[in-house]
């Protein structure tokens, strides 16, 4: 228990230390100003505005912003698809894979083009290094820049007053890619090569086995190893909070991330944009203090969900005692616990954490099998995302969510104590409301909806690997991990069938464009009013009562939406599992 | 309404070339330059031939080796072109079968630990399929069982196993591990040591 308050202390605090500075940086960055960085770079910003006949200074008013927001996506939706359906006659792929099929490629590039990155495929057996690189790795950059611009358009909202614009998109997404996520990626890359990550455009590797082996009356005597450049696309992978894993097993796979080290560092890399994009709400709107109270909200939600997720997986598999098998948390047994899906260098506990962060952060990458977890700690990943990604959400997407749950606490904490609701010196309206609303009612429709028909379908029901009260906790995932732009999955399910494909494909859609939309009204609603002064009667949104207030009504939400689905699952599974037949003949505990 | 088509379309153009082509091959190049061991994939020599990864298990299975974790991935065991997991859930009866089975098994191959509690990481497998490593508690379970069947003494044994133990820089930084693929080529040359010129 000490090591995990130790971990997850440590990590959450690393990645508040480094999010502090880089919020100005962000500021800095998205401002347009000229500071030392611009002298680097901003040669190459100014090259790209050129080629495109961008002019950086012209405000674009909050439809324009929101429809070539669109448009961009749209654009790299429709190349990201062709080029995985032509993936054999592109270059770059020395395995001559073939074709992932239609619906592998359109799932794969609505979900990559919406930050979620579900995958139904397998990495290393399916995807050309062309396919990643210029497919995949462009989308890692291209859907976390367009995930943070909505954070930063709606920051706009505030700080202006009686303007029409709200910025422009396509400097804000330029600026994103070359200032910030560039630089770091390129950092935490060498980061990861420097501990064995590997990074090359090799043909897989045939070896020598030490020890050959008779597998079903065949001698094995190589392995051939999967290669690729691995260190590059996790970095973009994990700081864009994308989350799709060049290897099939992701974070876990040892070329990914291979040794505890580079599991700490991955878990303060995801945090690590969401955290600096709160600190740099608070610049960019001129008050500070709104972003403690948002950061406030963020680890109130966050934090004892995450220690619950560890200490249930460390507790260890009840089954697996009676079967003589020791989980005793010491170093001595790599930490001990639930070991089933978890790699031996990390241990029960960091793979739980990993997992509340990648649910948390709507990241979505795996270092372990999530659908192993013990009950509960899989019924963290899954309340983390139902809550509706805010915590702290994906890059962008997560810290507008937080601002949206946060206008309707404004306006439910004014209507009790009887004030005008007004947040950060803008009047909230019943347009405001409306579309706070409707952003946040997107996702539980969503889930609620897609569960119940993939369910009640043959379609849903077949894909199903463990039986039990863990299959339905399996569809439960898969729907509501594509309807939170999460990616992360109980992996058991089939999701390679064109039932999966074609929903999980609409769903990411649907919320990604649904739920975004609304809150980009808000921003340009907010950005024409008029700035108003505090006065003694406004509601203090900076307030530590204020934040307790909000997680409360976040709880609330996630919990009256939720609670009976989780109920049939991962809770009906914690209740049955002591109660679970383990044969005479096998008891030895 | 063209126009700004247009802009968006050369501006993505200018965005790919930038992340999908410059990013991966000036990581690429620097790794090249600085960790050419690393990219590369971390390869380890046994009699000059590459003998595999330090950084990715193999399926041991003789009893003069120690045997690394149960591994899911298909069709064989640590298949390294394509690393899976079970996926199979805490309550499942395939899950309970396959850790009984495997707990039966090591209590056979391994009488000297009888009585004693099977390591949990020895019966389950890793999320990628192909850990590298395993638990201190799980190399010396397996100690005696090495010692006896490539007669070397145990001592020695213990001692390549202490040699081959990763420490994590701190202790809440990851877990102390066994490398098994190290640690069994270190016993291969004991061995070769240990039998001159068999044939």
């Amino acid at each position: 228990m000490m090591d995990t308050i130790l971990l997850t202390g440590s990590v959450v605090l690393a990645a508040l230390a480094l999010a502090w500075p880089l919020g100005w940086y962000l500021d800095m960055a998205y401002s347009g100003r000229r500071f030392w960085v611009t002298r680097f770079l901003g040669p190459v910003e100014a090259a790209i505005y050129r080629v495109s006949g961008i002019d950086p200074a012209e405000e674009m008013s909050w439809k324009r912003y929101a429809l070539l927001w669109l448009l961009i996506n749209l654009a790299g939706g429709i190349f990201l698809y062709l080029l995985l359906y032509f993936q054999p006659f592109l270059p770059l792929n020395p395995q001559h894979l073939g074709s992932p099929g239609a619906g592998v490629s359109f799932n794969t590039a609505a979900s990559f083009i919406t930050n979620t990155d579900w995958q139904d495929y397998s990495g290393e057996t399916a995807l050309s290094y062309f396919s990643q690189v210029v497919g995949l790795g462009v989308q890692f950059f291209m859907a976390a820049a367009n995930g943070m611009v909505l954070a930063v358009a709606l920051s706009r909202g505030f700080s202006r007053a009686g303007s029409t614009g709200i910025g422009n998109l396509w400097a804000d997404l330029t600026r994103t890619v070359i200032y910030i996520l560039l630089p770091l990626a390129i950092l935490l890359s060498l980061m990861l090569i420097s501990q064995g990550a590997i990074q090359n455009f090799s043909p897989y590797l045939r070896v020598h086995l030490i020890q050959p082996f008779l597998d079903a009356g065949r001698l094995v005597t190589h392995q051939t190893l999967a290669m690729g450049p691995a260190g590059s696309q996790t970095a973009i992978e994990i700081l864009g909070n994308n989350g799709g894993g060049f290897f099939n097993a992701n974070a876990g796979h040892p070329f990914q991330s291979p040794t505890g080290m580079t599991n700490w560092m991955l878990m303060v890399g995801m945090l690590l944009l969401p955290f600096s994009l709160v600190f740099y709400f608070g610049r960019a709107t001129g008050n500070r203090k709104i972003a403690f109270s948002l950061m406030g909200v963020v680890l109130l939600l966050f934090v004892p969900l995450a220690i619950l997720s560890q200490q249930q997986d460390l507790q260890g598999n009840p089954v697996f005692h009676a079967l003589g098998v020791t989980q005793a948390n010491q170093a001595q047994l790599a930490g001990g616990g639930n070991m089933e899906g978890v790699e031996d260098r990390f241990g029960a506990g960091a793979s739980a954490l990993f997992g509340a962060i990648a649910t948390g952060t709507s990241t979505g990458a795996a270092n372990s099998a999530y659908d192993s977890f013990m009950p509960m700690s899989g019924f963290v990943n899954l309340f983390l995302m139902q809550l509706g990604e805010v915590a702290p959400g994906g890059v962008g997407s997560g810290l507008a969510s937080l601002v949206g749950f946060f206008v309707i606490s404004v306006f439910l904490g004014s209507l009790m104590v009887g004030r005008t609701p007004e947040f950060l010196g803008k009047k909230l309206e019943a347009y405001e409301m409306k579309m706070a609303s409707l952003s946040i009612l997107v996702m539980p429709v969503l889930v609620l909806v897609g569960s119940a028909i993939a369910v009640s379908l043959p379609g849903g029901r077949a894909a199903i690997l463990n039986p039990g009260p863990h299959g339905f906790s399996e569809i439960l995932y898969a729907i509501t991990s594509p309807a939170n732009n999460n990616g992360s999955a109980f992996g058991g399910l089939d999701a390679d069938t064109v039932f999966y494909n074609v929903l999980t494909g609409i769903l990411v859609l649907l919320n990604r464009y649904l739920a975004y939309f609304p809150l980009l009204a808000i921003a340009g609603s907010l950005a024409t009013k008029k700035r108003m002064t505090a006065t003694a009667g406004t509601l203090n949104a900076a307030t530590p009562l204020f934040a307790i207030f909000s997680a409360v009504v976040i709880l609330l939400v996630g919990a009256l939406n939720f609670i009976p689905a989780l109920a049939l699952g991962p809770v009906a599974e914690q209740l049955s599992l002591p109660a679970l037949h383990v044969p005479a003949a096998l008891h030895r505990g | 309404m063209i126009r700004s088509l247009r802009t968006t379309i050369v501006l993505f153009v200018c965005l790919t070339v930038i992340t999908g082509v410059i990013y991966p091959i000036l990581v690429t190049g620097l790794a090249y330059l600085v960790f050419p061991y690393q990219a590369h994939g971390s390869l380890l020599e046994d009699r000059g031939k590459v003998a595999g990864s330090k950084l990715i298990g193999q399926n041991f299975t003789k009893p003069e080796f120690f045997w690394g974790r149960p591994s899911a991935t298909s069709p064989i065991p640590y298949n390294a072109a394509s690393s899976n997991a079970s996926s199979l859930g805490p309550g499942n009866p395939t899950l309970v079968k396959h850790v009984a089975k495997r707990v039966a098994y090591l209590e056979r191959m391994d009488p000297a630990e009888k009585g004693k509690r099977i390591p949990v990481d020895l019966v389950t497998s890793s999320f990628s399929g192909l850990d590298p490593d395993i638990s201190q508690a799980a190399a010396q379970y397996q100690e005696a069982r090495v010692a006896q069947a490539g007669g070397l003494p145990i001592r020695l044994v213990r001692a390549l196993v202490r040699k081959n133990t990763h420490y994590p820089l701190l202790g809440f930084l990851g877990e102390p591990v066994v490398n098994v693929l190290e640690l069994n080529l270190a016993l291969n040359k004991a061995y070769s040591a240990n039998v001159p010129q068999k044939s």
